[in-house]
C-alpha cells in the first residue's frame, strides 16, 4: 500500500507542493529535449536520403566541436575558426560519400550501419590524436553565445532560465524552421525528397545521388555543430559526449526513422519525461534512471507502434 | 594438391549431410583441436595465455551467442554486454550461495538466467524490426548495466561494488581466483568453448537452426510455411543469451578475476557486434576469425611502434590503433562485406579446383 503510495500519489503531491521546482524541471527536460531532437535529426537527414542508419552522427557532434574548440585553442579567431570548422565538416562528407557511401552502394543495410561505426572508431582516434583527450571549454563569449541567468519569480518561487538554453532554444527552432523551409521550398529540397522515395526513381529523373549524399552528409555534419555548440557549451567537450548522443536513438525510434517533426516532437517527449521521472520516481529505485528510461518509453511506445509515432508503416509483401 | 577430394565417395545421405563431409577438413579439425587442447598450453607462455587466447575463446563464444541471433535468425542485437554481465552476476551469486558445488556448473548454468531475461526482452521482437530493433535491445543493455550499479544485492552489498572472484577448485586444483593458473584456467574455458560450439552447430544444422534462417530469409513466408514466429524467436533469444551469460560468466571467472559493472558496458556489445559482421554473419567459424581479428589486431598494432624502434607515447598508439581499427573495417566491408568466412569459403573452393579456375 505504502508503495502505491509512493508511486501513485506521493509524486503528484510532491508536484503540486513545489510547483516552482516542477516548472524548473520542465524547462531543463525541454532544454535537453531539443538538443537530442538536434542530433536525432541529424540522423533522420542521413537515413531519409541515403537509408542509412548513421552511428557516427553522435560523434561527428563531438568531432566537430572539439575542432571548434581545438582551433581556437592554436589561435585562430573564434568566427574564422567557425568557418573553417563548416568547411572540415564538409571535407568530412565528401571522403565519406567517396570512401564509404560509393564503395558499399546497394549493399545491405546492416554493412552500411556497420561501416558507420568504422567511421566513429576513426573519428575518435583522429579527434583525440590531433586535439588530444582532455576535456574543452566551449567558447561560448567569443561565439556571442549570452551568458548568466534570468531568475523569474513565479508559482511562489524563483525559476532560473540560463540565457544560453533560451539562445539553444532559439537556434534549435531556427534550424529546424530553416531545414523545413530548404526541404519544402527549394530545389535541392525537392531533390533530396525525391532521393528519400526511391533511388531508382530520383536517378532516372536526373538526380545525381552522390551530389545529394554529400549535401546531406554535410547538412548532418552542421546539425552536428551547432549541437556541439550548445552542448558543449552546457558542459564540456569531451568523447563522454558520445554516450549522451546515445540518446538520441530512442528519441528516434520514438519519433520514427523518417520524420523530421518526429524526431522534435520525439526529444520533447524524452527529455520532458525523463526528467519528470528521475526527480519524482527515480529515487523509488536508487536514483541514475535517466540512463535507460528513455529506452523504456521507446520500447513501450515500439509495443503499439512498431514504426514509431511519425514513422513510415512498411508494408511487407511476399 | 592436398585439398583434393577424389575419391571419396559419399554412399549415403547421413554422409552427404555430414557438417565436415571431406575428409581433409575433418583431419584439419583434428590437428587445430589438438594444437589448442596440447600444444597452446605448453608452448604459450601466461602473457599470451592471458592476453591472448583466453580472451580470444571467450570473445569467441559470446560471438557464437550473438550470431545465432543476428546471423542465423535476423535479429539484431545490442544487449549482448548486458545478458553476459546477467550470467556473470548469476553465477557469482550461485557460488557465493552454493560454495562446494563445482564452478563449471555454476558457469553454465549462469547462462540459464541470462536466456531468461533475454527471451523478456526478446518478447518486443515479434512486432519490432530491423533498426528499430536493434534501438529497443539498448533498453536491455542499458537498464542492466544500471541494475548491476544500483543492486548492492548483486554484489554482496560490498563496498567497491565490483564482484571478485573466489578461488573455486575441481579435484583439488583451482581453476578460478588468483591462484589458478593461465594453463588450468585456458583449458576449463577451451573445454566449455568446445562443447557449447558443438552443440550450436547441431542446433543451426537441425530443425530449430533451418526455422530460425526461414525467420531470417523472410519472416512473413515462414510464418505461411507453418513456422509460428513467437517461439521461434524467443527460442533464438533465449539460446542466444544462454550463450553469450556463460561466455560473460567465463569473462569474469576465467579472464579478468574481478569485474565492475562498467566491464558490461555498451562498448562490449559492440565489440561482439563487429566480430560477428567482421567474421561473417551466419558462420560460426566466422564468429571464431572475427574474434581473432578483432582481438588480436590491436594488440599487433601495439607492438608496431615498438618493434620498429619507434617513440611514440602510449596514447598516441591507442588513438592510431582506434583509427587503424576504424579504417580497417571500413576496408573490410567494401571488400568482403560478407565477413571473413566468405573469404575463407573463396579460399577453399579455390584450393579445390586448382590449378583450374573452376
Amino acid at each position: 500500500m505504502h508503495l502505491l503510495y509512493l508511486i501513485l500519489i506521493d509524486p503528484f503531491a510532491q508536484m503540486g507542493a513545489a510547483p516552482d521546482l516542477l516548472a524548473q524541471t520542465l524547462w531543463e527536460g525541454l532544454v535537453s529535449g531539443v538538443l537530442y531532437a538536434l542530433i536525432a535529426l541529424g540522423f533522420v537527414l542521413i537515413y531519409k536520403a541515403s537509408g542509412v542508419f548513421n552511428f557516427a552522427q553522435g560523434i561527428m557532434v563531438v568531432f566537430s566541436a572539439l575542432t571548434l574548440v581545438g582551433l581556437y585553442a592554436a589561435g585562430v579567431p573564434a568566427l574564422l575558426a567557425l568557418a573553417i570548422t563548416v568547411g572540415v565538416m564538409f571535407v568530412l562528407a565528401v571522403a565519406v560519400e567517396r570512401l564509404v557511401l560509393r564503395p558499399l552502394v546497394n549493399r545491405p543495410d546492416i554493412i552500411l550501419f556497420m561501416a558507420t561505426f568504422g567511421l566513429t572508431y576513426f573519428l575518435i582516434g583522429f579527434g583525440e590524436l590531433v586535439f588530444g583527450g582532455d576535456t574543452k571549454q566551449m567558447i561560448t563569449a567569443q561565439l556571442y553565445l549570452p551568458a548568466g541567468a534570468i531568475d523569474l519569480h513565479i508559482l511562489g518561487g524563483i525559476v532560473t532560465l540560463q540565457k544560453l538554453d533560451i539562445a539553444a532554444a532559439i537556434i534549435a527552432s531556427l534550424m529546424v524552421a530553416a531545414l523545413a523551409f530548404v526541404f519544402q521550398y527549394t530545389r535541392i529540397g525537392r531533390a533530396l525528397r525525391a532521393v528519400a522515395d526511391s533511388h531508382r526513381a530520383a536517378l532516372s529523373v536526373g538526380i545525381s545521388l552522390n551530389q545529394i549524399w554529400v549535401i546531406v552528409w554535410f547538412a548532418a555534419g552542421i546539425v552536428a555543430l551547432a549541437t556541439g555548440i550548445m552542448w558543449g557549451a552546457r558542459s564540456e567537450v569531451s568523447f563522454a559526449l558520445e554516450v549522451v548522443a546515445l540518446k538520441a536513438l530512442p528519441v528516434l525510434i520514438l519519433g520514427g526513422f523518417t520524420s523530421i517533426p518526429g524526431a522534435i516532437v520525439g526529444g520533447l517527449i524524452i527529455g520532458l519525461s525523463e526528467k519528470l521521472f528521475e526527480l519524482y520516481w527515480g529515487p523509488l529505485v536508487g536514483g541514475g534512471t535517466e540512463a535507460w528510461f528513455a529506452y523504456v518509453v521507446a520500447l513501450i511506445v515500439l509495443f503499439f507502434r512498431p514504426h514509431g509515432l511519425f514513422g513510415e508503416v512498411i508494408i511487407e509483401r511476399i | 594438391m592436398l585439398y583434393r577430394e577424389v575419391g571419396q565417395y559419399r554412399t549415403n545421405y547421413r554422409a552427404d549431410m555430414a557438417i565436415f563431409p571431406i575428409r581433409q577438413d575433418r583431419i584439419g579439425l583434428a590437428i587445430i583441436l589438438a594444437i589448442a587442447f596440447l600444444v597452446v598450453p605448453l608452448v604459450g607462455g601466461s602473457f599470451f595465455l592471458d592476453v591472448v587466447a583466453i580472451p580470444f575463446l571467450i570473445y569467441a563464444l559470446a560471438a557464437i551467442g550473438l550470431n545465432l541471433l543476428t546471423g542465423y535468425t535476423g535479429l539484431l542485437s545490442l544487449g549482448t554486454g548486458g545478458f553476459m554481465g546477467i550470467g556473470a552476476y548469476t553465477c557469482y551469486k550461485l557460488t557465493t550461495w552454493f560454495p562446494d558445488v563445482d564452478i563449471i556448473v555454476w558457469i553454465l548454468t549462469g547462462g540459464f538466467a541470462a536466456a531468461a531475461v533475454g527471451a523478456l526482452f526478446g518478447v518486443p521482437s515479434l512486432r519490432i524490426k530491423g533498426f528499430y530493433l536493434l534501438v529497443a535491445t539498448l533498453a536491455a543493455q542499458f537498464f542492466l548495466q544500471w541494475a548491476f550499479e544500483r543492486v548492492p544485492w548483486l554484489y554482496n552489498n560490498n563496498v567497491s561494488g565490483t564482484i571478485e572472484v573466489p578461488t573455486r577448485t575441481l579435484l583439488g586444483l583451482p581453476i578460478t581466483g588468483a591462484t589458478a593458473t593461465p594453463v588450468t584456467r585456458y583449458e576449463v574455458a577451451l573445454c566449455i568453448v568446445v562443447v557449447l560450439t558443438w552443440l550450436a552447430s547441431n542446433l543451426v544444422h537441425g530443425r530449430i537452426g533451418r526455422s530460425w534462417m526461414a525467420v531470417r530469409d523472410m519472416d512473413i513466408a515462414a510464418e505461411l510455411i507453418g513456422i509460428s514466429l513467437l517461439p521461434t524467436k524467443l527460442l533464438s533469444f533465449a539460446v542466444s543469451s544462454y550463450i553469450c551469460g556463460v561466455a560473460g560468466a567465463m569473462l569474469v571467472f576465467l579472464w579478468y578475476g574481478s569485474a565492475e559493472p562498467s566491464v558490461f558496458s555498451i562498448d562490449l556489445s559492440f565489440t561482439i557486434l563487429f566480430m560477428v559482421i567482421i567474421g561473417g554473419l551466419g558462420s560460426l567459424l566466422g564468429c571464431f576469425l572475427g574474434a581473432a581479428l578483432i582481438h588480436v589486431l590491436p594488440i599487433l598494432l601495439r607492438g608496431v611502434p615498438p618493434a620498429l624502434g619507434l617513440d611514440i607515447g602510449s596514447s598516441t598508439v591507442e588513438h592510431l590503433n582506434l583509427m587503424i581499427v576504424g579504417a580497417l573495417i571500413i576496408l573490410f566491408l567494401v571488400a568482403e562485406p560478407f565477413g571473413l568466412a566468405r573469404l575463407w569459403q573463396t579460399g577453399k573452393q579455390k584450393l579445390r579446383v586448382w590449378p583450374f579456375p573452376y
